[in-house]
C-alpha cells in the first residue's frame, strides 16, 4: 500500500527540536524511530466513520506566539474551587505557563509536572511510563507523529502508599490558530496510592484549522485509584485525535469521566485494559455533536484479570446535522472468570438531519462471566415536547430542559463538582 | 382585569384523516365550571387536547377565542401563557428534571426577566400546595413524572395547576384512576381554586367526581357534538340512569364517534 509522505517534519527537524529541550537519548531515539514510522504506518481506521479526507497529520509543529505572564480570562474562568489548594497546571499553546504543586505533595514524592519538565528532570522514571505499556508508538500513524512531535503535557507521579486528597488539574489552553496541540499526558499512580485529576482542553480556532494530537496514558498499581475527569472543548477548527488509554493493576481502579464536548470533527478512543484479577474501571461519557460535526467515539473495556469489573456509560445529544458512531466495546478474554461487563449507550437526536449511531459490542471468551448491555438512538419526544410547553414553557426552552433531563444522569454522577460545572456549562453553550 | 373566555364556534378536528369532532360550540367563562360526560370514544379528550395544540390533531374547521384572541394562531406554550391549562389524562414522564425545577420554570416562563419568582417564595407556595394536596415533600425532588403511580400523576397536574394559576384550566378525566380519598383531594384542590377569574371545563365519564366539585353546567357528548346541556341536576340523572335515554331521545344507536346515522 502506498503511503502519503507529505508530512513535513524530518529527521533534522526532530533532532534539532529534541536537543533544544535538552531531552534524554532514550526520547531521542524513540522520536526518531516515530518519525520513521509515521511515513510507514497507515492510518488509523475508526470503525464506521471515513477520516480520510481529515486532515490529521499536516499542522505547524511549535506555536510561534508569545504567552503573557497572566493567566488569560478563559483559564481563570476554568480553575475550579478545588485547585485553590495549589496543584495547577497551565499549558498555553504548548508552552507551559503555571506549574505549581504543594510543598505537601513534594514531600511525599509526588510530582506533577508539565512534560517539558519531567523530561528534563524525571526522565529515567518517565521513560517507564511513556508509550510502553499504555499506547504505543507503532499503533497507527497518528500515534507515531504523536511520539515524534509531542510538545508538552503533564507528568503526574503518585508514589506508594501516597492518597493525593485535593485534585490535580491541568488546562490545556490553545489561542494561537497556527499551531497544532500535541499534548501527553501520564498518570502513574503506584501501589496503593490514589489521586484524582482533571483536565480542560480549550481552543478558540473557530475559523482556522488545525490539529490535536492527544494522549493519556494511565496507570493504577495493586489497590490503586485513579479518578481521571476531562472536559474536551476544543474548537470547531480543530480536528482531533484522542486516545485516553488505561492500564488498571490488582483491586486497582480507574474511573473516567469524560466530557466529549469538541466542536471539530473528532475521533476519540478510551481504552481501558483491567489486568489484575479484581481491578475495576468505570467509563461514564456526555458527548453533543452540532453543525456539521462528525464524530467518533470508542470505550473499550478489555477484561484479563479474574473477577474484573468493567462499566461503560454514554449518553450522546446530536443536533444540526451532526454525526457520531459511538462504539461500545467489552472484551472479556479467555481466563478472566467471575468478570462483570456491562454498557450502556444511549444517544438523543434533535433534528432529522442529525445521525447517531450506538454500537454495543460484547465479546466473550469466558464461559463462567456476567455482561449486559443497553443501547438507544431516539429523536426528542413531541408529546414530551408538548406536554412542556403546554405549561408555557418555550420549544427551545423545553428542548434544553430534556437535554439537560437526558445527560444529567450522566453529568450528575461525574466524580467532582468542578467537572459537573464546567460540562453544566459547556453543554448549556452548546444546546441553546 | 376582564372575565376570562374560552369560546368555541363549529369546531372540527380530525386524527389522522379520521374526524373526531364535528361542529362543536361551547363558551366558557371565568367563575364558571362546566362538565363535559359522556361514554368513551365520543370526542372528549380530542376536544381537550386540540384545544391546547397536541401535535396529533388537526383542525379542519371552526373558530376559538380566548379571552378575545384566535386560540388557534398561538403555539402551545403561547396558550399557556395566555392562561390556559390542561390537565392530562396521560401525563408525560421527563427524566432528569425535577418537578420542582419544571415547576419553576413554568413560572417564570409567565414572568418577565428580572421579575422570576424568588426561590423563598416559590418554596412556600410549592410547600402550601403539596400540603393541601396531601403530596410528600420528596415529589419535589423527584423527576417530573418519572415512576410515579397513575393517582400520583394526577395528583402533580393537580399541583401544576394551582402553582400556575391559568385563566381557564381544562381537566381531563383527571378523576380516573383515582380512589375516593385521592379523588377527594384533587376536587378540594379545584374547589380551592374557585373563584370569578377561574374557569373550569372538567372532562370525564363518571359523576363521581361531580359529587365534590359542584358544576355550573353540564354537556353531553356524543358522535364528536355536544349533544345536550343543562345544570348540575343532568349530571345526577346520567349517574342515576345513564346515557341510554338521552340516546332514545335523540335517536342515536351508537354514540361513538363514525357511528352517526
Amino acid at each position: 500500500m502506498s503511503v502519503e509522505t507529505s508530512f513535513k517534519y524530518d529527521k533534522d527537524y526532530v533532532s534539532k527540536f529534541s536537543e533544544s529541550r535538552q531531552e534524554p537519548q532514550w526520547l531521542l531515539d524513540l522520536r526518531l524511530r516515530a518519525l520513521e514510522l509515521a511515513q510507514q504506518l497507515p492510518m488509523p481506521k475508526p470503525d464506521k466513520t471515513k477520516i480520510d479526507k481529515w486532515n490529521l497529520t499536516e499542522f505547524n509543529h511549535i506555536s510561534s506566539k508569545e504567552n503573557g505572564t497572566e493567566l488569560p480570562e478563559q483559564v481563570k474562568a476554568l480553575i475550579g474551587e478545588d485547585s485553590e489548594a495549589g496543584n495547577l497546571l497551565v499549558i498555553q499553546n504548548g508552552k507551559t505557563l503555571r506549574s505549581s504543586v504543594t510543598e505537601e505533595l513534594t514531600s511525599q514524592g509526588v510530582i506533577f509536572t508539565d512534560l517539558a519538565t519531567a523530561v528534563k528532570e524525571h526522565g529515567d522514571l518517565l521513560q517507564k511510563y511513556f508509550m510502553n505499556d499504555g499506547v504505543s508508538v507503532d499503533e497507527n500513524r497518528l500515534t507515531a507523529i504523536h511520539a515524534a512531535l509531542v510538545s508538552n503535557g503533564a507528568f503526574i507521579y503518585v508514589p506508594k502508599n501516597v492518597e493525593v486528597k485535593a485534585p490535580l488539574q491541568a488546562i490545556y489552553f490553545h489561542d494561537d490558530e497556527q499551531a497544532g496541540l500535541v499534548n501527553h499526558v501520564i498518570v502513574a499512580a503506584e501501589d496503593n496510592s490514589s489521586v484524582t485529576y482533571v483536565e480542560n482542553y480549550l481552543s478558540m480556532n473557530n475559523e482556522a484549522e488545525s490539529v490535536s494530537n492527544i494522549v493519556s496514558e494511565v496507570f493504577a498499581g495493586s489497590g490503586a485509584k485513579v479518578v481521571y475527569g476531562a472536559v474536551d472543548n476544543l474548537a470547531k477548527g480543530m480536528t482531533s485525535y484522542i486516545n485516553r488509554r488505561g492500564r488498571v493493576g490488582r483491586d486497582a481502579r480507574i474511573e473516567w469521566a469524560l466530557g466529549q464536548l469538541n466542536d471539530g470533527n473528532t475521533v476519540s478512543d478510551n481504552t481501558t485494559h483491567l489486568v489484575g484479577d479484581g481491578s475495576f474501571t468505570d467509563t461514564k461519557t456526555v458527548n453533543i455533536g452540532l453543525g456539521d460535526q462528525k464524530q467518533n467515539f470508542v470505550a473499550q473495556i478489555f477484561h484479563h484479570g479474574k473477577s474484573s469489573e468493567g462499566y461503560i456509560l454514554t449518553h450522546g445529544v446530536m443536533k444540526d446535522a451532526a454525526s457520531s458512531i459511538f462504539n461500545g466495546i467489552t472484551k472479556i478474554e479467555h481466563g478472566a472468570t467471575k468478570s462483570n461487563g456491562e454498557q450502556t449507550e444511549r444517544v438523543l437526536m434533535l433534528s432529522e438531519k442529525a445521525r447517531g449511531d450506538a454500537n454495543p459490542i460484547l465479546l466473550i471468551d469466558e464461559d463462567d462471566v456476567t455482561a449486559g448491555h443497553a443501547a438507544s438512538v431516539g429523536r426528542i419526544d413531541p408529546i414530551q415536547l408538548f406536554y412542556l410547553m403546554s405549561r408555557g414553557i418555550s420549544k427551545a426552552e423545553a428542548e434544553r430542559l430534556i437535554i439537560h433531563g437526558f445527560l444529567g444522569p450522566v453529568v450528575n454522577e461525574m466524580p467532582l463538582e468542578s467537572v459537573k460545572k464546567r460540562l453544566v456549562e459547556v453543554i448549556e453553550r452548546k444546546v441553546r | 382585569m376582564s372575565t376570562p373566555n374560552l369560546k368555541i364556534e363549529n369546531l372540527r378536528v380530525s386524527i389522522e384523516d379520521k374526524e373526531i369532532i364535528k361542529g362543536l360550540n361551547l363558551e366558557i367563562n371565568g367563575g364558571e365550571i362546566h362538565a363535559i360526560m359522556g361514554p368513551n370514544g365520543t370526542g372528549k379528550s380530542t376536544l381537550s387536547s386540540a384545544l391546547m395544540g397536541h401535535p396529533k390533531y388537526h383542525v379542519t374547521e371552526g373558530d376559538v377565542s380566548f379571552n378575545g384572541e384566535d386560540l388557534f394562531e398561538m403555539e402551545v406554550d403561547e396558550r399557556a401563557k395566555a392562561g390556559l391549562f390542561l390537565a392530562m389524562q396521560y401525563p408525560s414522564e421527563v427524566s432528569g428534571i425535577t418537578n420542582a425545577d419544571f415547576l419553576r420554570s413554568a413560572i417564570n416562563a409567565r414572568r418577565e426577566e428580572g421579575q422570576e419568582i424568588s426561590l423563598m417564595k416559590f418554596i412556600r407556595e410549592l410547600d402550601k400546595k403539596m400540603e393541601l394536596l396531601e403530596m410528600d415533600s420528596s415529589f419535589a425532588h423527584r423527576y417530573l413524572n418519572e415512576g410515579f403511580s397513575g393517582g400520583e400523576k394526577k395528583r402533580n397536574e393537580i399541583l401544576q395547576l394551582m402553582m400556575i394559576e391559568p385563566k381557564i384550566a381544562i381537566l381531563d378525566e383527571i378523576d380516573s384512576g383515582l380512589d375516593i380519598d385521592a379523588l377527594k383531594v384533587v376536587a378540594k384542590g379545584i374547589n380551592e381554586m374557585r373563584n370569578p377569574e377561574f374557569g373550569c371545563l372538567i372532562i370525564t365519564h363518571y359523576q363521581r367526581l361531580l359529587n365534590y366539585i359542584t358544576p355550573d353546567k353540564v354537556h353531553v357528548m356524543m358522535q364528536g357534538r355536544i349533544v345536550k346541556s343543562g345544570g348540575p341536576e343532568l349530571a345526577q340523572r346520567l349517574e342515576a340512569e345513564g346515557y341510554d335515554w338521552i340516546k332514545e331521545e335523540l335517536g342515536i344507536e351508537d354514540e361513538t364517534v363514525g357511528q352517526e346515522a
